[in-house]
C-alpha cells in the first residue's frame, strides 16, 4: 500500500486509478502521472527537463 | 598569430557575476560578496513574459494551493563558468512546487533577481501543464557550453 497526496487528503493508491504518460520533443522531457477517483483527477504531478537554453549573444562591433 | 574582433570570454562570465558598470545609474551596490537571490514565478498560457519582460509581475501569474506569489527560490550553486567562447551558468537544483493545486493551465517560468528589485532574467517555456494536489519538478539541463540553461555565446 502507498499513500497518495489527493484533493481529498491521503489516499491509499490501491481505491484509485492510476495514468502516466510522457512527452519528448526539442523542448522538454516530461512525464507525469495521474490519479482518479470515481472519474475525477484527485491528483496530477509533472517532473518535466527543460533542453532548451537560453542563449544570449553579446557582439564586440567592428570600430571599422 | 592574428589580433580577432571578440568579446572576451571572461568579459561573459564577468556579466553573469556582475562585476562590470559602465555607468551608476541603475548599478546595483554590490558592495559585499554576497550572491543574490533568483526566483522562479510560473506564468499561465495566457500570460506574456518574453524578452520584452523587464521584471517580475504577479500579474497573470498562477495561482492555487500551496503556490505562493512570486513563486520558488532558484539555487546557483555552482558559479558562472566559460567553455572555449561561451559563459554559462544553470542553477544547481531542480525547482520544485511541492504539494500545490494549479488548476489553470500554465506554459512559462520566469526567472528574476528578488534580491535586484524584481529584475527579469530569463524566460523558459514548456508545453501546457495543470497540477492536482501534486508536485512540479522542473529539472535543469547539464550545466556545460552546449547545455547550459543560461548562455553567453
Amino acid at each position: 500500500m502507498a499513500l497518495v497526496n489527493t484533493i481529498h487528503g491521503e489516499m491509499d493508491d490501491a481505491l484509485l486509478e492510476k495514468k502516466e504518460g510522457s512527452l519528448d520533443n526539442e523542448t522538454e522531457t516530461t512525464s507525469w502521472v495521474e490519479y482518479w477517483l470515481n472519474g475525477e483527477l484527485v491528483h496530477r504531478s509533472v517532473h518535466m527537463e527543460l533542453k532548451r537554453s537560453v542563449i544570449g549573444t553579446p557582439v564586440a562591433a567592428s570600430l571599422a | 598569430m592574428a589580433n580577432t574582433q571578440a568579446m572576451c570570454t571572461s568579459f561573459k562570465v564577468d556579466l553573469f557575476n556582475a562585476v562590470h558598470a559602465f555607468n551608476a545609474t541603475g548599478v546595483p551596490a554590490h558592495t559585499a560578496a554576497t550572491a543574490d537571490t533568483f526566483k522562479a514565478a510560473l506564468y499561465v498560457t495566457t500570460a506574456t513574459v518574453d524578452a520584452t519582460t523587464t521584471a517580475y509581475s504577479a500579474t497573470n501569474e498562477v495561482s492555487g494551493t500551496n503556490y505562493s506569489a512570486g513563486g520558488v527560490t532558484v539555487t546557483f550553486g555552482t558559479a558562472p563558468t566559460s567553455s572555449s567562447t561561451t559563459a554559462y551558468i544553470t542553477p544547481s537544483a531542480s525547482i520544485v512546487y511541492t504539494n500545490v493545486t494549479l488548476s489553470t493551465a500554465f506554459n512559462a517560468v520566469l526567472i528574476y533577481n528578488s534580491t535586484q528589485s524584481n529584475k527579469a532574467v530569463s524566460v523558459h517555456t514548456f508545453g501546457s501543464q495543470t497540477i492536482t494536489a501534486g508536485t512540479f519538478t522542473l529539472t535543469m539541463p547539464t550545466n556545460d557550453s552546449t547545455n547550459a540553461l543560461l548562455r553567453l555565446a
